[in-house]
């Protein structure tokens, strides 16, 4: 995932919309699929090219979830803990995936594989409790699926 | 050589999240089939389901994982073979065929990017018959059919229309709201999932009734699978000039763009939504100005569920009394309830207003999975208020929920049985506030941060009495003093956790 930042092809994720100002949480989707979190440098240029201020671009950034502003590990985890995954266990799953990983929620294990994040409903509450590894759903987890899927990601 | 055998593998998340990708590749493997990926027909507890064509029926085999294959290769289920997982008919599933499909009727039966099936099912003769009798009759329409929104307030889709169209400017847009964020809902994703072309025809209709050309489908980023089929879904409209510039010779021009939520909540609220779709934070708005008055980019602006935009074509195919014939008083037509949590047979389920929530949990959901008794059901999202078991034969319509406190909301149904501990969800509701407040208002803000260590106080038995006044407190405040709903109802599921089940509080 980590890709190195080129100002170039930054450039192009940016301009691709048309270096319009109202696509700027398109672009900043753009960076993370590629660099997998907005760096300074990044907010730095999008400011420049989209002609806002850094603190625009930062607040921005800061309000959603899905812009973190750290290197997230290789791979992704998400559990959901919303309400109807609640109803089928996913705080034993938060816990036993704590615990597997020895990181809390938020947390990338220390081998950088995998980062542990809390999502709010992803839509498969009728085959709860549901799970997303990058950008792939699971449903009807328990701990022992939940561990396979951790294996997978190599931790 | 034999013609190819059909068979349907849904491409839907909840299949896919269960193996039907797996399922689809290995059955494309064997000779003589031709797998087809329709969308699902909502009995998510089936799926995988997938379906064999057998001269006119289709039979149903669920849940299938590819483990089953070969087995099922060994049963001949091509030819509609016996085996343990066959379920028969589709056509006799009880969960399904005891629904009143409209909005859904295509959604299991059709290929969903294919052009030329959604035509052969009566796609695009809303559009036709919009066309041809013009905008004033499509308003009138819409008003009659009584449609209100199905994303949560339930406002008359008509009349928000009307607003639009007799706003003053050039320039209007079509906003269709796909930001989905309640637990327990997902009918905007299977519809999406399942039958795109008509959302994209919905909007059309829309967009030609109040003069607006540029329409936005704003998807929660949390379903990748659907923002695929969406963008699909958009190519082959326009490539067979039913998207764009002139559609049909029509004169009308319509096109569409997908713009990706990014993990926020609160902008699926509408204005914090308009915010979001022109690239900034998705703080709330004050209104008014109305949305329909000064929308997006400042210009008038119709904003509407996935569901409402989706009823909107059979309305005008079949007319608006044929669906003003479904439901009770004014809650009109049917509502796609979603069947989640703790439940055996979950899933979604389309039926008129007016059945009970004890028809939906236990004739269609067949209780709870875990087969102990329903202890509590939150209905409508994060926002609802929870219903203990006494408060099931409640019907399901706008009004009759509001009596007792509640809401119907995106109809989800989150179903807890009785190893729940409400002192924990109504906690949770305070702490899910506090992640996604925008910040706009001290009360949703701070309040809600209180309110998570209030309840811990009172959990811990830490000064009880005291804090529970100040809980209550808390609450009203949140309820006065929040410019939204989101601080606004937060109190709903507390209050009805505090009232229904304060054995939870005090152990
Ligand atoms: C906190 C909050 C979240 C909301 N989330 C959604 C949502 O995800 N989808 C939706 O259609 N409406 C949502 N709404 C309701 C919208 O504000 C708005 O009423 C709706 O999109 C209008 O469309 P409709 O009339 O077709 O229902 C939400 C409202 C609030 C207060
Ligand atoms: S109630 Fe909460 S979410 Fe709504 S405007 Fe106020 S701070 Fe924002
Ligand atoms: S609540 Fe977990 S998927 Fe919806």
């Amino acid at each position: 995932m980590a890709t190195k930042y080129d100002k170039a092809i930054a450039s192009e994720l940016i301009q691709q919309f048309g270096a319009r100002p109202e696509m700027l949480v398109q672009v900043l989707h753009a960076f993370v699929k590629r660099y997998g979190f907005i760096s300074k440098e990044a907010i730095r240029q999008i400011a420049a090219e989209l002609n806002l201020s850094r603190a625009e671009v930062h607040g921005v950034v800061s309000f959603y979830h899905d812009f973190r502003t750290e290197a997230p590990g290789e791979h992704i985890l998400k559990i959901c803990q919303a309400e109807s995954c609640q109803a089928m266990g996913s705080r034993e799953l938060t816990s036993h995936a704590e615990s597997t990983l020895g990181v809390a929620m938020h947390g990338t294990t220390s081998d950088g594989n995998v980062t542990l994040e809390p999502v709010y409903c992803l839509g498969n509450c009728a085959c709860s409790p549901a799970v997303m590894v990058d950008d792939k759903v699971y449903g009807r987890v328990d701990t022992e699926k939940l561990d396979g899927l951790i294996n997978e990601c190599g931790g | 050589m034999a013609n190819p055998v059909t068979v349907f593998v849904p491409r839907e998340t909840a299949a896919v999240s269960l193996g039907a990708h797996e399922v689809a590749e290995k059955i494309s493997l064997l000779d003589d089939v031709n797998v087809v990926r329709n969308g699902s027909w909502g009995a998510s507890w089936l799926e995988p389901m997938i379906e064999v064509v057998i001269g006119e029926q289709r039979i149903a085999y669920g849940p299938v994982t590819v483990n089953d294959v070969d087995s099922l290769v060994d049963a001949d289920f091509l030819n509609g073979g016996e085996h343990p997982l066959r379920i028969g008919p589709t056509t006799e599933i009880p969960f399904l065929i005891n629904q009143e499909r409209w909005t859904f009727w295509r959604c299991g039966l059709i290929d969903p990017l294919s052009i030329e099936d959604y035509l052969a099912h009566q796609g695009f003769a809303g559009l036709q018959a919009a066309f041809k009798k013009g905008p004033g009759f499509v308003l009138e329409e819409i008003k009659a059919s009584g449609l209100r929104g199905r994303g949560g307030a339930g406002f008359p889709t008509g009349i928000k229309w009307q607003t639009v169209a007799d706003a003053a400017g050039e320039q209007k847009y079509i906003t269709c709201n796909a930001d989905e964020g309640d637990s327990g809902t997902f009918s905007d994703r299977m519809l999406m999932e399942g039958d795109p072309l008509q959302l994209i025809e919905g909007m059309i209709i829309a967009g030609f009734a109040v003069g607006a050309s540029k329409g936005y489908i704003y998807l929660r980023s949390e379903y990748p699978l659907t923002h695929r089929v969406l963008t699909k879904a958009l190519v082959v409209a326009r490539d067979a000039g039913w998207l764009g510039p002139d559609i049909q010779g029509s004169g009308f021009d319509f096109d569409i763009d997908i713009h990706l939520g990014a993990g926020s909540y609160v902008c699926g609220e509408e204005t914090a939504m308009l915010e979001s779709l022109e690239g900034k934070a998705g703080v709330i708005r004050y209104k008014p100005p109305l949305p329909a008055i000064k929308g997006l980019f400042g210009k008038p602006t119709v904003v509407n569920n996935v569901v409402t935009l989706g009823s909107v074509p059979l309305i005008l195919k079949q007319g608006a009394k044929k669906y003003a014939d479904f439901g009770v008083g004014r809650s009109k037509g049917t509502l796609a309830f979603q069947l989640a949590g703790n439940i055996k047979r979950g899933g979604m389920v389309e039926k008129a207003f007016g059945l009970t929530l004890r028809e939906l949990i236990e004739d269609f959901g067949g209780g709870t999975a875990s087969g102990r008794p329903v202890r509590a059901v939150q209905v409508g999202g994060p926002l609802g208020a929870y219903l203990s078991a006494d408060q099931l034969d409640t019907p399901l319509d706008y009004e009759a929920f509001s009596d007792i406190g509640a809401m119907i909301g995106h109809g989800g149904i989150v179903v807890f049985d009785d190893t729940v501990d409400m002192a924990a969800q109504a906690r949770f509701a305070m702490e899910f506030c506090a992640v996604e407040s925008c910040g706009k208002c001290t009360p949703c803000r701070i309040g809600s941060v209180r309110g998570v260590e209030v309840i811990d106080r009172i959990v811990q038995n830490d000064d009880r009495e005291k804090n529970m006044i100040l809980l209550n407190d808390l609450c009203n405040t949140m309820i006065d003093g929040s410019l939204c709903a989101m601080g606004g109802m937060t109190p709903f599921p507390v209050q009805s956790a505090l009232n229904l089940f304060p054995e939870d509080f005090t152990k």
